[in-house]
Formats: C-alpha cells, structure tokens, sequence
C-alpha cells in the first residue's frame, strides 16, 4: 500500500464497491472495515454453517475457518483477522496464517507503520505475546494490559507471577503481578499492576501500580515513586524523557504528579487522559473542575466550556491545539475545539482529526440515522450512511472520505478548501 | 436479646485483618476517615438520631429474629459507626471484629429502613461508611475481599480472563445457532444501538443468560453489541467492601469500553448492585453527577421491547407467580411500575406480596452479604425469615426476580425453609414463551 | 431569692437567648460549610420539590411506614411537639414575655388551657420515658445523653405546673422554671435536642435523594 504520498490524490470520487449485499451463496456479512489508503473494504462473511471467510471488495479469500473474527486492518493496508478452527486460534495477515496457531489469540495490535502485528496469545494454558508470529519466550499464568510501543519492537504486559489459590487474600496482598517487557518479568511483585506505557525511544517503561491494598503509585522500570497516593491513573513519559506524569488522587481531590512530586496540585473532580505535545511544554488533560463538571485543560488551565462528559482528546501535530467531544452524558453531542463549541448538536461524534500542516479539522457527526463529515465546524460534502475517520494528505491540503452510500463503498478525495 | 459478640462468626478474612490492628492504629485509621472523608451527613445523623427505635420494623433482620433488638438499624449503627464517632476511635481490635461482621453481614444495605425514620436518617449509608472504615483498616471478610481483587485485577468479579470471556461468547453463539441460524453475538460493533452488559457469573456459571439475551435481541431485531475487551462487567463487589477506590476505576472501565465503541447506551442485564454502582456511587465517585451514558436496566428495556411489540408473546406462562421487588432497581431506581407492567405481558397470574413495590423486603443477599461466603449463609438465611413467610403466604410455585443477587439469596431462602419455589428472571421466562419466528 | 428572681428573668435570659440563637447558628453554619465541604454529591441532588413533598409527608400522622410502625409513639410524638410549642410559645405567661422584651403581640394560649397542655406534654414524656425502660429495641440503644435531653425538656413543665398549681414555694418554683427554661433553650443547639435544627434538613436530603435520585417515596 505504501506511505501517504502513494495513495490516490486525485480528486474526485470512486466507487469502489458497488453492492455491499452479501455475494452470491454468503449467509451473512458482518460489519465491513476500510483500508487506511481507501482502496480495500473487507468484513467477516458466513458461507455455510461453521464456515467463515474475508470479503475484500468484491472477492473473497480462498480459505475458511469455522469462526473468523476481529477484522482489522493494519497501518499498512494489510487485512487481517483471527480464525479457528479445531479448537485452535490463528492469525490472518491477507488470507495467510502469520505464525503458529495458538490455543487461543485475540487483540491485535500494529505499529505504527504496521510492519509489526501483535497479538495477545494463550498455550497451554499460559499467557503472552506474540510480534509478528513469533511468541514470548516466557509464557505467564497470566496476562493483560498489553501495549506495543510504537516502532513495534517491543511489547509489555502485566503478567502473573505468583501462583494464588482460590480466594488466598493473603497471597494477594503479598503480591502476584509483575511488568513484563518483551517476555521478561521484572522482579518487582504488586498487587495490582495497570496501564504499561514505553518512552519515546522504547527504553523505559511506567505503569499504575498498587502496592499495598490501600496505596498506589507509578512504577517506572519497577522502580516504584517514593510517594504513594489514594488512587492514580494512567502515567506517560515526557517526550523528551525528563519525567514521568501521572494524575493522582489525594485528600478526594485529582492533580498530576511528576516522579512523586506535585506538578498540578490536587484541585480537580477528575482528571484523565494526559497527553504531552510533540516538545513536551504543553501538557493536556480532561478535568473537572467541579463536581460534574468536565472541560479540557493546558498546563492545569482549564477550558471555560464545561460539559456533564468530555471523551477522547485530540491534539494536532504540534500539541498547541486541541479538539474533543462534550456530550450531555452521551446525548447531544458536540465537537469543541480550542474551548469553541462547534454549532450543532449530534445523536454521535467520532474524535476530530486535525491536518498534518494549517489550521484544518474534520470530524465526522451522525443525526437522524445519517453521517456527515464536518470541516472547521462547518458541514463539508454530503451526508452517508456511514463514514469513516477522514484522512489528510501529507501537506493537508486534501482530504479523502470513505463512507457508504446506496449500499456502495465510496471513496472521495477533495481539497479541503472546496 | 442477644449481642454480636454471642454470636462471632470465624472468617480468615475478619481475623486476619484484626489480628494486624493495633488500638493506636484503629485510632489513627478511624479518625482520619472521620475527617478526611465524612462530612456533615454523617455527622448530622448520628447527632439527630432520636434512639426511638421506630426504624426496627423496618430491618428484615429484626423482623426474623422475632424482634431481637441488636438486629435493629438504629442498634446496628450504634454498636458500631456511632461508637466509633463517640469514642473517637478508641476500641479494641476485637470489637472491630465486631463491628465489621455487623456491617458487612447483618446489613444489606437496603434502606428499608429508611421508610421508617421519621428523622430521615439513612443508616444504609452510615453502615456503608463503617465498611470503609473496616476496608481502610484490612477488616474484610474473605470471600468478598477476594471479589475485590478479582475485581481489581481483571476488572470482573470472578476471575474471567480476557480471553475465557470472548471464548464463552463464541461458544454461546455456536450453541445459539443450532437454535437459530443466522444468530450473532456481534463483538466490539461500533456505533449499535445499545452495548450489553453482564455481570461475571454469567460467563463463569450462567452462560445460559447469555445466550437467552442473545435470542431475545435476535428475534426483536435489535443492533446490539458486546466488548470484547475488559470493561463488560458492571457488576461492582469493591463498591460493598467499601473499596471506593477500585470501584471508581472499574466504573471508569465500564463506561470507557462502551463510549469507545460509541454506542447510543449500555442495556445491563438482570442485575440490581450493579444498578445501584453505574447511576448512584460509582459514577459520583468519578465526579460524574448522572451517568456519563445511560444505562438502561433489562426491566426498563424489555419494557421497551414489549410495548413497543419487538417481542410478541403468544401464550403467556401459566404457572401463578409473584414478584419480588429488587431493593437496588426500585428503592434504589424507582422500577416497580415497569416491572410489574412486564410481569402482566408476559405471565398470566400474577400474585403480589405484601408489602411490596418499594416496601419490599430483602433478599437478604444483597449489599454484598452473599459475597461474604458461605460462613455467613445462615446469618443472611436466618436473618430473613421474613421474606420466607412473605413468599409462602402468596402460595404460588414460582418468584419473577430480575437481580442476581436476590436470586442467590431467594434459592437459600426457599431451599432452607422448604418452600419449594423456583425463582425465575424475566429473561427466563421471555426466552420460554415468546415468538421464535427464526428458529430452526 | 428575689435577687436571684431578677438575675434568672432578667440578664440570664437574655443570655440563654443569645446561646440559643448564636449556638444555632453556629451549628447550622458550620455543618452546612461541612456539607459543601465533604458531601458534595449529595448537595447536588437537594430538590426544593421533593424535599417539601417528604417534610409534608411527615408531618402527616399515620401516612409513612414510620408513622405506622408503633401508633403509641405516633401519637404521642405529634401531641408532644405541638403541645410543646403550644405552650412554649403561645402560653400568655410567656406572651407577655416576648412582648416586654421584643414589644410585639400576639395570640396567646389562655392559662387554664396552657395548664392541660403541660400535662399533655408530661404524660407524653412519661410515655417517651417508659418507652426506654420497656421496649427492648429502644432501651438497647438509649444513652445518658436521651435521658438528659428528655429530662432538659420535662423540667420546665414540672416546675411551671408546680408554680402555676402553688405547689411549693411560689417564688423558688417560678425561678426553678425560668432557670430550666433558660437552660433547655440555651442546650438545645448542643444536645440530642439539636434535631430540631437538623431534622428539616435531614428529612429535605432524604426526600431530595428518594424523590430525585431514586425515583421512589421516603415514606
Ligand atoms: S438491612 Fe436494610 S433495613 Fe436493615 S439496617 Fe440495613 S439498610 Fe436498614
Ligand atoms: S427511626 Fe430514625 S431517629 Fe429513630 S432510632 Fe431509628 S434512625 Fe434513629
């Protein structure tokens, strides 16, 4: 499929599947999911009773498994998905099973080129991951939490390293879990272990850690901060790797904390979803400054638009603006960029995606059963029935939508400017 | 009249967790939660309690226990968070013992009580206050305790890894088809209508539940989905221990896996603690003032299912039942209409208990007694006589219970005091006799 | 004795008085900076609506599970607070009080009327007190601190009986009534008694959180 710039740029608009009915002798089709570049539409299809395949556009793979599921497709335009068949799990990549087959698998995750697809993993009975087909060396009692880091070498996961019987309180608050990374378990033992983040150079590794029943702190490399809190929540690293930064509970109130040490005093009914800028001096988080109240705010400024739920946190490339969605508690929603609400109210909002270079943000709205892609707030080309994240090309000038129309699979490349 | 110290009951748990206090440290822990983190109700409470005994008959337990002062609501908060208050902390590992076996197993957190307190005194609350007294002081009996850590570890309360709960889905499914071809049980769809969610003792024991949801939603036609990842469960044990803490992140877990797939609402299935942690404590404790995404309960949605004629019942079930009224969905929500407008749609003979409705008395399962194990079967048996002679007096063979929890606690009820009733969720009874027009 | 009179009418009720009033302030003050402090949540919820809807309720004899749950108490509960205030309030002897102390007038409760209310209100204490010698579930759980407020509020109306029947002498009995008088209205914000002050709030929550939240009736 190739990088950005090698995709179809044209303007102008193709179908690229005329008929999503199911073809000929299919029982069923499952919901379809689009290539990153457009081109591919591809969804899980029922053939016969305990017999599963891919449609991608207007053929279907040669194979078939008694179930096939979670089709996703890969940064890179590849289409894969979990098969099984005897009791065994697989993972597709492009109708080829990647690696062995495993007792069970399931989540798969990318790099962010895609040139690395994980996959959490179970054999006889243990637990771990496997990049690229190849599993862990060391296989755990259990595991979860899994992340990999974004070059895609290496994964981590919050694995059980102590047996513990039915209902063994004691064991537990001893501490079962560890942090692993590429298959090798910290010695350090927690109670509770969430949320493993790497660094920007994938050399480090932090996480919420519970390390009595009552307190919890961050754990960067198993190295627990000197300072413990009543509740924390998912930490990240500084880009430019100068500290780790966490939201913390204290005295029932949130703030952040930075190696231990205050860095937004606790003042918030809530605070989540920290996200640094590409420099690091802008630091951003969802809060809520008072009860029920939530807003987004910049280095422990808050927005003065305030809402009853605020999700999902986008900021452009440079880190110096922001875009998120405010709903009256999953009703009424709106798009609110750089503390301005865009006019209108939705039935559902997807996340905003802002242009690599200029001012341009698109996201894509629903009301009435209907989708339309909104552009800087304003409606931008028709309605569908359903649309995809818009897509920017490398210098933001244009934008490719794929949606669906008349039961036909579109894509549209437009200048953002038309 | 007895006292809870003639009537201690061994738990590891408990005894472990005392055996670890010191009195300096009772005195520490309690007054810093004291002041820390009660504030004005509490307070006001224990200080306008009037001791006029009038909220007894409103305790299932002092009704069983013919009338046994110490299981009264006023009795329960004075021997235990009110001495705390006045004694400033000042007891004795032993009488902590005391005092934690007293909240977490001769209450059910109900608030029954409440409809009998001319002062309006709410001694659920202040009972669940002394259990997170009891949780920050390591006093907490074993079996729920180990909840918690399920609950923590892998945000369900039984253990269910990530993969034996969309194993047991799919398994669901592949028995659903042999009934009807085309069903599904669609994973991680994003954007369908409602989000189904289930407590961990579905996957783990009742996957018949499971699949009933499944074939109900398929003949009704409804876009539907469920998670594939962590989140699924709503159910929430650390909120009864008095683990605030971890209640808020598996509601934050709940809540997120559902707005991620960005469905319009969670449709939860027949489950009242649950409720009562996803609309009133647990999103309060996120800072939430209502749900940050409406979670509508199974008795609300089949409602909606039935009138609006999704579901058509072409012979309703004739075997006379009767109805009890889940504390956490109609005290705690105000249901009782609703459940009663679907137990008529579907049952041909409908015999109320007396009292009902919002009256209603306890499972006695509830506010995470059940959770406590099987030490404390007969203290929740016993203690709920009252619930046994109100369902022998309707004389009918079976209970429409729409909660989890109640339907533990009614099967020792009517197990215990040979009742011979069979308690039946509204799923149960809809999967039996609705319309089957795709069925094979 | 007649210096003592005049201390007791004169400058310790003034006393009493300010107690009453500063301490009830005091009180409602700091509980309500408490709630706003600690009981957020539940702030959130206060409804005007529900909270008059539940106060109403209960102030309505045999209409709440409560009030149904033993008539006796039910009865004598209603009787007591209204004779109370009937007489605390409205009793001429104490009218003509208010008016040389704050000048205003009113209606007033006819002495001999006034007599029989007291009686009322003793015989209810009796009852209040013979409930916390018999009845297991209230004897369980009575502490000094009950038996010092129902002690605190029977005392006025002993004495004012004795004075007003001449029973001992007359000049003592009358002070002894001012002084537990004095006493019961300066102590109110501090003792068991304070329910008067937060009863209206605790029933305005508890209807507030059952009307609003749960959907359901507090009664
Ligand atoms: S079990 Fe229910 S009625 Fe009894 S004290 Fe607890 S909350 Fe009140
Ligand atoms: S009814 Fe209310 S005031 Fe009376 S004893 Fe019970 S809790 Fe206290």
């Amino acid at each position: 499929m190739g990088r950005i710039s090698t995709w179809d740029w044209e303007i102008g608009e193709k179908i690229v599947v005329k008929s999503l009915s199911p073809l000929q002798d299919h029982g069923w089709q499952e919901e379809p999911h689009v290539s990153p570049d457009g081109e591919t539409l591809a969804a899980v299809v029922n053939l016969a009773a305990m017999e599963f395949s891919v449609r991608t556009n207007d053929s279907v793979w040669d194979v078939t498994y008694e179930r096939i599921w979670y089709p996703r497709f890969s940064p890179d335009g590849r289409m894969t998905a979990i098969g099984q068949q005897d009791g065994e799990s697989a993972l597709l990549v492009d109708a080829e099973q990647m690696g062995e087959t495993y007792e069970y698998a399931w989540e798969t995750k990318f790099s962010d080129d895609g040139s690395t697809i994980a996959i959490m993993m179970k054999n006889e009975g243990l637990y771990g991951v496997a990049l690229n087909g190849t599993p862990w060396e060391n296989l755990f009692e259990n595991a979860n939490n899994y992340v990999l880091s974004s070059d895609g070498k290496h994964s981590s996961a919050i694995v059980q390293t102590v047996s513990m019987g039915q209902a063994e309180i004691e064991v537990f608050a001893k501490g079962i879990h560890s942090l692993a990374v590429d298959g090798n378990a910290f010695p350090g033992k927690y109670l509770n272990l969430w949320t493993p983040v790497f660094d920007s150079e994938f050399k480090r590794v932090a996480a919420q850690a519970r390390v009595s029943m009552l307190d919890y702190t961050i754990t960067v490399d198993d190295k627990p901060w000197s300072t413990v809190y009543g509740q924390v929540w998912e930490p990240i690293f500084h880009p430019l790797g100068e500290y780790v930064a966490a939201p913390v509970r204290d005295k029932g109130k949130w703030g952040v904390a930075s190696d231990g040490a205050p860095l937004w005093e606790p003042r918030y009914a809530q605070c989540t979803q920290l996200q640094f800028s590409p420099k690091g001096d802008r630091l951003w988080a969802i809060v809520a400054p008072a009860y029920g109240k939530f807003t987004v705010a910049c280095n422990n400024i808050p927005w003065s638009t305030l809402s009853p739920a605020v999700t999902d946190i986008v900021l452009n490339p440079e880190g110096d603006r922001a875009g998120v969605i405010m709903s009256n508690n999953n009703r009424d929603f709106k798009i609110v960029v750089d503390d301005k609400a865009w006019e209108g109210t939705w039935d559902m909002v997807w996340p905003v995606a802002f242009a690599p270079k200029g001012l341009n943000v698109a996201a894509v709205v629903e009301k009435n059963g209907k989708q339309q892609v909104l552009m800087n707030g304003k409606p931008f080309g028709r309605e569908f029935d359903r649309i995809w994240e818009p897509v920017f090309n490398e210098d933001g000038t244009k934008v490719m939508i794929r949606a669906i129309e008349n039961n036909s699979y579109v894509r549209i490349v437009a200048n953002v400017t038309s | 009249m007895s006292h809870i110290s003639d009537r201690i009951i061994s738990d590891p748990g408990l005894e472990l967790g005392v055996a670890n206090l010191t009195t300096e440290r009772i005195e520490e822990v309690v007054n810093q939660a004291l002041k820390g983190e009660t504030g004005a109700k509490l307070k006001a409470y224990q200080e306008t309690c009037m001791r006029c005994g009038l909220c007894a008959q409103g305790c299932h337990f002092y009704v069983s226990h013919d009338g046994d002062p110490s299981y009264s609501p006023v009795s329960k908060a004075t021997e235990s968070i009110y001495e705390l208050m006045e004694k400033k902390g000042r007891v004795s590992p032993k009488r902590i013992y005391e005092m934690a076996q007293i909240a977490y197993t001769e209450c059910n957190l109900c608030k029954r009580c409440a409809h009998y307190c001319p002062v309006g005194i709410d001694t659920g609350y202040s009972m669940l206050v002394m259990r997170r007294i009891c949780h920050l002081l390591g006093v907490v009996p074993q079996y729920i305790l180990d909840t918690g850590n399920s609950h923590a570890t892998t945000m369900n309360q039984m253990w269910v890894k990530d993969d034996e709960w969309i194993d047991t889905l799919q398994w669901q499914e592949d028995e659903a088809r042999d009934e009807f071809s085309n069903i599904r049980i669609p994973l991680d769809k994003e954007g369908a209508d409602i989000y189904y969610s289930v407590i961990a003792p579905e996957p783990k024991f009742r996957t018949q539940l499971i699949y009933q949801a499944a074939a109900i939603f398929h003949e009704a036609g409804v876009d539907w989905t469920m998670p594939s990842t962590p989140g699924w469960d709503n159910s929430d044990m650390s909120m009864y221990i008095g683990d605030f803490e971890n209640m808020g992140r598996l509601k934050r877990s709940h809540y997120e896996s559902a707005q991620k797939l960005r469905v319009k609402r969670i449709v939860m299935g027949e489950c009242g603690h649950a409720y009562r942690s996803v609309y009133d404590m647990g999103n309060r404790w996120l800072g939430y003032r209502d749900m940050p995404i409406p979670v509508i309960h199974s008795v609300e949605y089949f409602w909606e299912l039935l009138t609006e004629g999704k579901i058509k019942i072409p012979k309703k079930f004739e075997h006379p039942v009767t109805i009890h009224d889940p504390c956490n969905i109609i005290r705690g929500m105000g249901l009782m209409d609703k459940l009663r407008d679907v137990t008529h749609m579907i049952c041909e003979n409908v015999v109320e208990m007396t009292p009902n409705r919002e009256h209603n008395y306890c499972c006695s399962a509830g506010g995470g007694v059940i959770n406590c194990g099987p030490p404390f079967r007969g203290t929740r048996v016993k203690g709920n006589k009252a619930k046994a002679d109100q369902l022998r007096n309707t004389g009918v063979s079976h209970v429409v219970c729409p909660c989890h929890n109640c339907h533990g606690g009614l099967e020792d009820i009517i197990d215990h005091y040979e009742l011979g009733m069979h308690p039946k969720f509204l799923g149960d009874i809809i999967y039996e006799i609705m319309e089957k027009t795709d069925a094979l | 004795m007649h210096e003592l009179y005049n201390f007791v009418s004169g400058p310790l009720a003034w006393v009493a008085g300010a107690f009453f009033v500063l301490g009830s302030i005091y009180r409602l003050v700091s509980m309500y900076i408490l709630a706003k402090r600690k009981d957020g949540s539940s702030l959130e919820y206060m409804s005007l609506h529900y909270s008059l809807r539940s106060i109403i309720r209960w102030l309505i004899p045999f209409s709440t599970m409560g009030w149904k749950a033993d008539p006796l108490m039910t009865v004598t509960t209603f009787a007591f607070h209204i004779c109370f205030i009937a007489v605390a309030v409205f009793l001429s002897g104490h009218v003509v009080v208010w008016n040389t102390a704050f000048g205003f007038d009113m209606w007033s409760l006819p002495t001999q009327a006034g007599d029989i209310i007291s009686f009322v209100v003793i015989a209810a204490c009796a009852i209040f007190a013979l409930r916390r010698f018999m009845l297991p579930h209230v004897k369980n759980v009575t502490k000094p601190k009950d038996w010092f407020a129902l002690t605190l509020v029977v005392l006025p109306f002993l004495t004012g009986v004795l004075a007003y029947h001449q029973m001992g002498p007359s000049l003592l009995m009358t002070t002894l009534h001012i002084l537990s008088g004095e006493l019961l209205l300066a102590l109110i914000p501090f003792t068991r008694l304070s329910h008067a002050l937060f009863t209206v709030f605790t029933r305005a929550y508890m209807g507030s959180e059952f009307g609003a939240v749960r959907h359901t009736r507090d009664w």
